[in-house]
């Protein structure tokens, strides 16, 4: 799926639409209706926004319909209008079916109209149409399409009313293209139109779509500017000069931005429209929507009822991901024992050991969090779908303004507590890029629910039962309050930047379908196995090798191995469990992990870690939990869980409190786990803001916990 | 006289007249949100506490944090279609 959707289509033959409207008017349902489970998210080159890519049939042939991002309109404005922009200009599709929502008819069309201007065939879906009858309103389809010069089909596609109808319109649109109408900007404005037109018409690559380039030059559009300037370079200087007269002047005779005006004169052409073709038949009452929005943005009742249903949200998540993540978890260890019994016992095949240790014990720790992370992107479709995820932005927005983020990054944070990946695949929903990228660099400063064990471990072994709890809270608290400071110090320079206004739609609540849901959650966690399929794979190999490699030379074994065949003969299982332990832990010292656990450890001593701590830390790149196993292993203490006693008292006959404390700050802060540097680089699209994110945050831990380590050290005297 | 949108009442229906600072993209999103000058809003929710809540082509649209004062009204004359 790798080629330009164009040499696809010549190749076969075969039809494509491109799916385009506002977010909330239904378009991916009308998606969903008219591919059913015949979709894929594709791949194109350059887009950065998964575009999903599906087939209807259509009498016995197949019909390639994509669904572009929701957009509000074709600016620069956000990533998801320049995709939907440049995948038409691109790509070609043969026609573009616009998905309207028919109860919000004049905003609607107002991408319709520059759809119509980029000229492209263009179908209007007029969906939900039965809430514009419940609503009181009827709408003249035949008028709307006459004035609009474009075919309107009306739909209900969460019944799958219509649909066949609008495949069958786009079909006969592309066998035989018209005219749309074009938008009359009035007499001030409209000979400049033609005048640059025809001076942008005489460059050979603009030819296609002069008044559409001349229209978005005068509105000095960057994308545009920026595509006239690489394809029409003699032309550009000349181009861009009488723009810059043509805005001076009509600022000077209309008294606003040209951008203005022109919008104004769109907004003018679909109110026409609408006059004559929608009626009012009873006037509309106050909406269930707006009854409820009176409670749940209510000044002091909005807070609570957000707060009760982030709590539910992970209530759920974790009273039903429990059972069913032990039960993976015990599933993937049945099948490593299965995969260790093909060996003989006593055999030491190191293919045993990269198959169990190193694959399965490293990509089936990460998918043993698939349950919870399936069931938190179950709730988030929910609440996504529902319409409430907009008021809780908005609620949240007031906060959130204040660290210089946007509203809606609080839910992705949020989500952060349970587990970064899915944190992180949430924030697709924030619009601008210098928001989006603030939120994922600061996002694993939310402990997540790997590093749980570590406090589990760390915090008995050091602190009395009083002081337990608070300094779990102290852990969970510095973590927000970094991600505060690093967000504000992000937002100030690497992503400075005009501040979003804050300006929302909210949507009318709607009972979300099971479909859309189960479409949603399968596409996302179809997308976190893969990943675990392909990178997570290969980093678990490599850190595996890293941990077996080299072995520790005869001479160092030979002693431990005889001291075994001595306590193997006189049966002692203890004695035999502390020399394999030793065993393992030789291997890892000698391995290169603990090689460069001990080559780097001074450069933790600062920190007040040892070697052993230095090793683990590389081992719990794989997951963060492996912390705890991989301290079991440097402390000679075999396999060990969190609850495990005796190395409770090993670490604390090593560390103090406060290095105990440092250990569990380091983990916090420090390098994020390989899941999220795979997904961060998949996300942001360039590993450049991956590793950004790494060595900024293992920069970070080092700088808190040398600081507290040795603030710590001067109190205490 | 010019008010702002922080300065008006739930029920009011008032006409936008501009906008307040701001560069392009930003006026560029709140134009394709609807929010241009002439458009006729309906406040919802208002006033200095609580929520911005207006109602503008049909569609509700909520402002954030000092987006309301940024945004300049005027009453609609008596007689005037809302």
């Amino acid at each position: 799926m790798d080629s330009p959707l164009a040499a696809q289509a010549v190749a076969s033959g075969r039809l494509t639409i491109a799916l385009a409207g506002n977010p909330n008017a239904g378009k991916t349902t009308v998606f969903n209706m008219m591919t059913g489970a015949r979709q894929h998210v594709a791949n194109y080159p350059g887009v950065t926004v998964d575009l999903k890519e599906g087939s209807a049939r259509l009498d016995n042939r197949t019909v390639k319909v994509v669904d572009l991002p929701g957009a509000y309109s074709l600016n620069a404005y956000s990533t998801e209008e320049i995709v939907t922009r440049n995948f038409i200009i691109e790509q070609l599709p043969d026609v573009v079916v616009n998905v309207v929502d028919a109860s919000n008819l004049e905003r609607n069309l107002y991408l319709t109209v520059q759809l119509m201007e980029l000229g492209v065939p263009v179908v209007v879906a007029l969906n939900m149409f039965d809430i514009v009858q419940r609503r009181g309103l009827t709408i003249d389809t035949a008028k709307l399409s006459v004035l609009l010069g474009v075919p309107v089909v009306p739909t209900v596609a969460s019944r799958d009313e219509g649909v066949d109808d609008l495949l069958k319109t786009a079909d006969a649109l592309a066998l035989a293209p018209q005219a749309a109408r074009k938008v009359d900007y009035g007499r001030e404005v409209e000979p400049h139109i033609d005048q640059l037109t025809s001076l942008v018409a005489s460059c050979a690559g603009l030819q296609g779509r002069a008044r559409w380039f001349a229209v978005k030059m005068l509105e000095d559009d960057e994308v545009t500017r920026n595509r006239v300037r690489s394809l029409c370079p003699s032309e550009f200087e000349k181009i861009a000069a009488e723009c810059r007269r043509i805005r001076a002047h009509v600022e000077k005779i209309c008294g606003h931005d040209i951008t203005t005006v022109l919008a104004d004169r769109r907004y003018g052409f679909i109110a026409g429209a609408c006059a004559e073709a929608v009626r009012r038949t009873c006037e509309a009452h106050v909406s269930k929507s707006e009854l409820i929005d009176r409670l749940v943005l209510h000044p002091w009742m909005g807070l609570p009822i957000f707060g009760a249903a982030m709590y539910l949200m992970f209530l759920m998540t974790f009273t039903l991901g429990e059972p069913m993540m032990t039960a993976m978890a015990g599933g993937i260890r049945w099948f490593s024992g299965l995969v260790y019994g093909l060996w003989p016992a006593q055999s030491e095949s190191f293919l045993r050991s990269l198959v169990v240790d190193g694959v399965l014990g490293g990509v089936g720790g990460v998918l043993s969090y698939l349950p919870n992370i399936l069931l938190l992107f179950l709730a988030i479709a929910f609440l996504e779908d529902s319409g409430y995820m907009a008021r809780a932005a908005f609620i949240m927005d007031r906060l959130m303004h204040k660290i210089g983020l946007h509203g809606k990054s609080f839910i992705p944070m949020l989500i952060g507590f349970g587990c970064t990946v899915p944190a992180i695949m949430a924030t697709r929903t924030l619009e601008t890029r210098r928001d989006r990228l603030t939120t994922i660099m600061v996002l694993p400063l939310m402990s997540c629910g790997a590093r749980l064990p570590i406090y589990v471990l760390m915090i008995p072994a050091f602190f009395p039962k009083t002081w337990q709890a608070p300094v779990m809270g102290l852990i969970y608290l510095t973590g927000v309050l970094l991600a505060v400071v690093a967000a504000r110090v992000l937002r100030s320079t690497l992503f400075k930047g005009e501040s979003v206004p804050f300006v929302m739609e909210l949507p009318p609540y709607r009972m979300p379908s099971m479909r859309g849901l189960l479409i949603h959650v399968w596409d996302r966690g179809w997308q976190f196995v893969k990943k675990a399929g392909t990178l997570i794979l290969g980093i678990s190999v490599l850190l595996w090798s890293l941990s077996v490699w080299p072995q520790p030379g005869a001479e160092k074994l030979e002693p431990i191995r005889e001291q075994l065949a001595v306590a193997a003969g006189a049966n002692d299982p203890a004695r035999l469990a502390e020399l394999e332990n030793q065993v393992s832990r030789l291997r890892l010292e000698n391995s290169a992990i603990g090689r460069i656990g001990n080559t780097i450890a001074p450069a933790f001593a600062p920190l007040g870690f040892d070697w052993r701590v230095s090793t683990a830390l590389i081992g719990a790149f794989a997951a963060k939990e492996m912390f705890v196993a991989q301290m079991g292993i440097v402390h000679s203490l075999g396999q060990t869980d969190e609850h495990s006693s005796s190395l409770q008292e090993a670490l604390r006959d090593t560390y103090t409190p406060l290095q105990g404390f440092c250990i569990m700050l380091f983990c916090l802060i420090s390098m994020p786990c390989m899941a999220t540097v795979a997904v961060t680089r998949k996300e942001t699209g360039s590993w450049k803001w991956a590793a950004l994110q790494l060595g900024g945050l293992t920069v970070t831990a080092w700088i808190v916990t040398a600081a507290v380590y040795q603030l710590g050290r001067l109190a205490t005297g | 006289m010019d008010r702002t949108l922080a300065d008006t009442k739930p029920g009011e229906k008032v006409e936008l007249v501009g906008i307040n600072g701001g560069g392009r993209c930003f006026i560029n999103r709140l134009t394709e949100m609807g929010l241009v000058p002439g458009s006729r809003l309906e406040v919802e929710c208002g006033g200095m506490h609580g929520p911005t809540i207006v109602v503008v082509k049909g569609v509700r649209l909520a402002l954030g944090q000092g987006m309301a004062h940024r945004v300049l009204v005027r009453k609609i004359p008596a007689g005037g279609k809302a």
